[in-house]
């Protein structure tokens, strides 16, 4: 597997960690109650297919990216800069 | 029919005429009583222990591949009993105690051999945390003894004692660990869950869960529409996919875990030995082709098979560990799909529908654990009450902070 960087390129999969569902970038709020929480910090889509998470170039420019990734096939859809994607998401 | 040293003599006398199918293969029903999802090694146990412990045998197994032609064919196939933690030190324990008596219970042959495992450690902190296992081991009635270097020079002689990385401090022993014949398993149970009466329906996928008025009315298959009052999910790595037709997320993300087998050699690795500070683990299966493996490849993942970076790395730390390896060829390799649960313990309980369970998250540890999985979601169906040995392996443990975190790495899927 080798994942596209948007800062450093193409590079092979060791150089990222994965840092799980890209759910991740959807915190709730301080108010939240303890359900929401709950399907954020554990509960699962789980896809078999095309999915988003996030992983960290660890060992380039240590940027998080968010990966659009197939599960069944290990093929990379796409990569952004996670600090962008959430800005974009406004 | 029952398989014995006489009736092994009468076939082989008699030209191997007389032996009969393992099971039968029967038409789904209209309707069953309970019906599982899943005819794995779990699925398989916990239908035999329905009708046996509970003489419940209007039952089904879906399958939608064959039988015991997931997780269950594609381990390494430890059995152990080496748990720390309350919740699951009991029911590990009791898991061991039934695979003792697997093959006088089900009179099939499962290659249970319990040739020792060793877990070995490489600083004085990590002695101490392999000491207050063992202690717990013990405490449990289990067997547990803390090896020094020579003892475990004793039995591993073979290991690079002095290697500048990790070097061998000494070995927690469990003497009753060690591996069976996977295949086996499954196949011991599926018969003795046949003759029982329970129909084990292959090819037969399900691709929907009924639920009227908050209660499971049945499923819908490949093969037809099939009534149920009661659905038992019990299908490892897919579990996302099947509880989604019930509506359900889980807390559970599926992830990759390779293992490798060699070339046949003669016997030289007599024990299970696990060198967790290199991620490696390793034994000898009867055939004499060397079985290991080390972690996840740490990504989600359904492909069944990993990447050569983990590759890499497992060989590398069998080469750290044990050098005589290295002339040995790697035959196979291949990727099994892994439940993982954010604390790295597995889930078995009622969902908030009514009739519907769950048997799941059982990470990359199910192997050993399945005869009493199958003897406690037998249990929990049955009597719609948990077993008191897997009663902390709630499904809403996660949202009340009641975790059993094994190996103390934190509260998300992929850290186990």
């Amino acid at each position: 597997m080798r994942i596209t960087c948007p800062l450093c390129g193409d590079r092979d999969l060791r150089e990222f960690t994965y840092g799980g569902a890209a759910v991740y970038m959807d915190r709730p709020g301080a108010d939240a109650d303890l359900d929401a929480l709950d399907a954020y910090l554990h509960l699962r889509d789980n896809p078999a297919g095309p999915t988003e998470e996030l992983w960290s170039h660890d060992m380039g420019c240590r940027a998080w990216l968010k990966v659009r990734r197939d599960t069944v096939t290990h093929e990379i859809l796409g990569t952004a800069l996670a600090a962008e994607a959430k800005r974009g998401a406004g | 029919m029952r398989y014995s040293a006489l009736r092994l003599l009468k076939e082989g006398l008699t030209g191997q005429k007389g032996w009969t199918p393992h099971w039968r293969d029967p038409a789904p029903k209209d309707d069953y009583d309970i019906v599982l999802i899943g005819g794995g090694g779990h699925g398989l146990s916990t239908a035999y222990y329905l009708a046996k412990n509970h003489g419940l045998t209007n039952v089904a197994v879906l399958e939608k591949g064959y039988l015991g032609g997931g997780n269950v064919g594609r381990n390494t196939t430890i059995v152990r009993a080496n748990y720390f933690l309350d919740g699951n030190s009991q029911f590990y324990s009791h898991s061991l105690k039934l695979w003792e008596g697997l093959e006088q219970e089900l009179n099939y042959n499962v290659m249970h051999s319990q040739r020792g495992l060793i877990n070995l450690f490489h600083s004085d902190g990590q002695r101490d945390a392999f000491a207050r296992r063992g202690n717990a081991m013990v405490n449990q009635g289990d067997d547990a003894i803390l090896l020094d270097r020579e003892g475990v020079r004793e039995h591993l002689p073979y290991l690079d004692f002095d290697n500048t990385r990790f070097p061998v401090y000494g070995g927690l022993l469990h003497p009753r660990g060690g591996t069976a014949r996977h295949d086996a398993v499954a196949w011991g149970y599926a018969r003795g869950a046949d003759r029982r009466g329970v129909d084990l329906i292959q090819n037969c996928e399900v691709t929907g869960i009924d639920v009227a008025a908050g209660r499971v009315t049945g499923v819908q298959t490949t093969r037809g529409p099939i009534r149920a009052r009661k659905v038992g999910i019990v299908t490892a790595g897919r579990s996302g996919q099947v509880a989604a037709m019930a509506g359900m997320r889980l807390p559970i993300e599926s992830h990759v875990l390779q293992a490798f087998v060699t070339e046949g050699l003669k016997p030289v690795i007599d024990h299970v030995v696990s060198f967790g500070m290199g991620h490696f683990y390793i034994s000898q299966s009867d055939k004499g082709g060397l079985v290991f493996g080390g972690d996840l490849d740490f990504y989600a993942s359904y492909a069944q098979r990993g990447n050569l970076p983990m590759a890499e790395h497992v060989m590398e730390a069998g080469m750290t560990l044990m050098p005589m390896i290295g002339k040995a060829r790697v035959l196979r390799s291949w990727g099994g799909i892994m439940d993982m649960t954010p604390d790295g313990s597995p889930i078995i309980d009622k969902t908030h529908i009514d009739g519907l369970y769950v048997d799941c998250g059982w990470c990359y540890g199910g192997f050993k654990a399945v005869p009493a999985s199958g003897w406690c979601f037998a249990h929990l169906i049955a009597r719609d009450a948990p077993h008191e040995v897997a009663a902390k392996y709630r499904l809403d443990r996660f949202r009340t902070g009641h975790l059993l975190d094994e190996e103390g790495t934190g509260s998300q899927h992929n850290l186990h």
